[in-house]
């Protein structure tokens, strides 16, 4: 008996322990950042107010928080035109990195079994050099007198150089490059366990291959394809690094505006409301179609 | 003979009429992977409306040949020739035979009636005339309560249907089944092989079918193709392959055979006198004329053999005596195995026509075996 209740809450402890990860690093902090979206800028350090230094402070200055961070959000045209092409941007690149990526991980599914360890280390071994390197080589690429201009110069493909930095172009290029591995193992994950007896079936009942790909083997890929969509576009959304190393003035993307209000303005206020905005956007239909999903699961 | 033991399921033997035109063909096949030489020359005929079976241990090759009909594999050397036309670099999709999967490999995606309605639809026919076919399929296999199930929401005899149903849908000129049953178990397997033959029959269609099963070939197919290590070792009816193997590797694989070394001591047409080296004497009068001092095997089946306790009259030959060293009783059969003085165990068995019987044959006790001049077969091989 007592053993038992040894094993039951050894295995509760273990079970809490990821949730109790999940409340001191992701739960209390974004507590935190709404709570800052719901003060008022103030010429102080911190640089807003209330601050709540006691309990009891919780208690007595609740009343001073406000929605003036919000409402500014829906006022200047500037956030929510930056929210609109962060989206726009996050789903042309995830439609090109779906376009890109699919065929890779197909290859790589299809690839002979001895070579496909090596064939994955190449998706994956830009990771072992920093993020932030690569961006920064794809400015020496891209640029006027970069590689890719002089290599299409001396190939008088073009006679002047294109200009490719500083444009949503490179944004789109940097971000496909950089998020290419996310779109491709969820997708060579799910294609390398379709059988292939289901395309050889296809093909006798007399589906060209095209079709069988189409009716076959694309259906039954595309939870692969939502994984991989997901994940390269949620972090695109709130991408900071890319459009400010490679976009331009006007490439609007909420994680620029995000950092402008925060480091620049030292409005912390209105940073944590645009903060809280991109999360529940996002977290909300993301919810709503795993559910949906599920529920399809669960009714098959 | 031969045409006696042919008759026994049905009148239906173009094999033995040489005006009948060959439907299938493998003319001089050969199949390699690399170094592994998986059919070798191999030439096969198959009848329009026969029921073919394939038969053999696995990696004998049988599979290759029917995935080598399908499409899905390029013979090595060779051709393959359906219905008067050569088959090559003809792709799978264009070929007019469909398949039935060991897997089944039915689409998880798209619901029963979708997957029956697969074919149809590749092939452009008009929706009406689709939905009729899928009804006339579900109708057949008795599914038209599933139809809108998912194939992961049906039993293992239920998915077997829906893979039949969507192979016969396109009304193939041959069916190919790659061990069709394999997954059911032993109730479900027997009674679809009796629904398959009358299926095959109803619908005249040719199946070639792949097994590892004996008596699941024996069941369904009007000839057999015995094949070991990508060679066809006979080719014959049921009744032949079982009554006149070829060889002992075919007496062996199909049922159980007691066989005997020896060396041929007289021989004539209709008689022949075997010496085998346990030291008894088989006379037997199905056998080609052989040179005495040829070395030979006799093969024959338990069932063929008595077994006495006394010594059987006659003049000594047909007949030697053991020890009873296991006895197995099945219920309808009982079988004895019967050490011979050399060691060597004999198998028979016993029909159990009576309930109880006056003198039972029991455990250590020495008893003769005996079988008549027609009882079993000469080998070469």
């Amino acid at each position: 008996m007592a053993e038992k209740e040894r094993t039951s809450l050894s295995r509760r402890v273990v079970t809490w322990i990821p949730y109790a990860w999940l409340v001191v690093f992701f739960l209390i902090p974004c507590l935190i950042v709404l709570k800052i979206s719901l003060s008022q800028t103030a010429l102080a350090i911190p640089p807003y107010e209330p601050v709540f230094s006691t309990f009891a402070d919780i208690r007595d200055k609740v009343g001073e928080f406000s929605l003036d961070s919000f409402a500014l959000l829906t006022q200047d045209s500037l956030y929510w035109l930056s929210y609109l092409s962060s989206l726009e941007i996050a789903a042309i690149s995830t439609i090109l990195l779906l376009i890109i990526g699919y065929p890779i991980a197909y290859g790589l599914a299809r690839a002979n079994p001895s070579i496909r360890p090596y064939l994955l280390m190449l998706i994956i071994l830009p990771f072992w050099t920093s993020f932030l390197i690569r961006v920064y080589a794809w400015i020496g690429i891209l640029k006027p007198e970069g590689l890719l201009n002089q290599l299409l110069i001396s190939l008088h493909l073009i006679s002047q150089p294109l200009a490719i930095t500083n444009t949503n172009w490179a944004v789109y290029i940097g971000i496909v490059y950089s998020y290419l591995p996310f779109m491709v193992l969820p997708l060579y994950a799910t294609l390398e366990k379709l059988d292939v007896t289901l395309l050889e079936a296809a093909s006798d009942l007399g589906a060209t291959p095209l079709k069988a790909f189409w009716q076959v083997t694309f259906p039954i890929s595309l939870p692969g394809v939502a994984a991989g969509a997901l994940l390269v576009f949620i972090p695109a959304v709130g991408e900071f690094v890319i459009p400010d190393l490679l976009g331009g003035s006007d490439t609007l993307m909420i994680g620029k505006t995000l950092w402008h209000e925060f480091f620049d303005n030292r409005d912390w206020p209105v940073a944590s409301a645009v903060a809280i905005v991109l999360l529940v956007a996002l977290v909300v239909p993301i919810v709503l179609f795993q559910n949906a999903q599920s529920r399809a699961q669960g009714a098959k | 003979m031969k045409q006696a033991l042919g008759a026994v399921r049905r009148k239906f033997q173009p094999w033995n009429d040489p005006a009948s035109r060959p439907f299938i063909e493998f003319r001089n096949v050969s199949k390699q992977f690399g170094s592994f030489t998986a059919v070798d020359h191999q030439t096969l005929t198959v009848f329009e409306r026969e029921f073919h079976a394939l038969l053999g241990p696995s990696g004998c090759g049988k599979t290759t040949l029917l995935r080598m009909l399908a499409g899905f594999e390029e013979p090595s050397e060779g051709e393959i020739w359906l219905d008067g036309k050569n088959l090559a670099g003809v792709p799978p999709h264009r070929r007019p035979v469909n398949m039935m999967f060991q897997s089944y490999a039915l689409f998880p995606h798209m619901s029963v009636e979708k997957n029956i309605a697969f074919g149809l639809k590749q092939d452009g026919m008009p929706r009406g005339e689709i939905a009729a076919r899928v009804d006339e399929m579900l109708k057949l296999v008795k599914l038209e309560p599933f139809a809108k199930r998912r194939p992961d929401k049906l039993s293992g005899g239920q998915r077997q249907r829906v893979a039949l149903a969507r192979a016969l849908a396109k009304r193939p000129k041959v069916l190919l089944l790659d061990e069709p049953l394999g997954a059911l178990d032993k109730k479900l397997r027997e009674a679809t092989q009796f629904e398959l033959v009358g299926l095959q029959e109803s619908l005249g269609l040719t199946f070639l079918i792949v097994t590892h099963d004996q008596e699941e070939a024996m069941t369904v197919a009007d000839r057999i193709s015995v094949m070991k290590e990508g060679k066809i070792a006979q080719i014959a009816t049921p009744a032949e392959i079982y009554e006149a193997p070829s060889s002992r590797y075919v007496a062996d694989f199909i049922g159980s055979v007691n066989v005997f070394e020896g060396t041929v001591e007289s021989s004539s047409p209709g008689r022949l006198q075997l010496e085998t080296d346990q030291g008894f004497t088989v006379r037997t009068a199905t056998a080609p004329v052989l040179g005495a001092g040829t070395k030979a095997w006799f093969a024959v089946r338990p069932e063929k053999m008595r077994i006495d306790h006394d010594r059987p009259e006659g003049d000594g030959v047909n007949m030697v005596s053991g020890e009873v060293w296991d006895i197995g009783y099945l219920g309808d059969v009982t079988v004895y195995n019967v050490r011979l003085d050399s060691g060597k165990l004999v198998r028979a068995s016993v029909m159990n026509a009576q309930r109880a019987v006056a003198r039972p044959i029991s455990w250590e006790e020495r008893v003769w075996l005996s079988w008549s001049d027609d009882a079993g077969v000469i080998l070469l091989d």
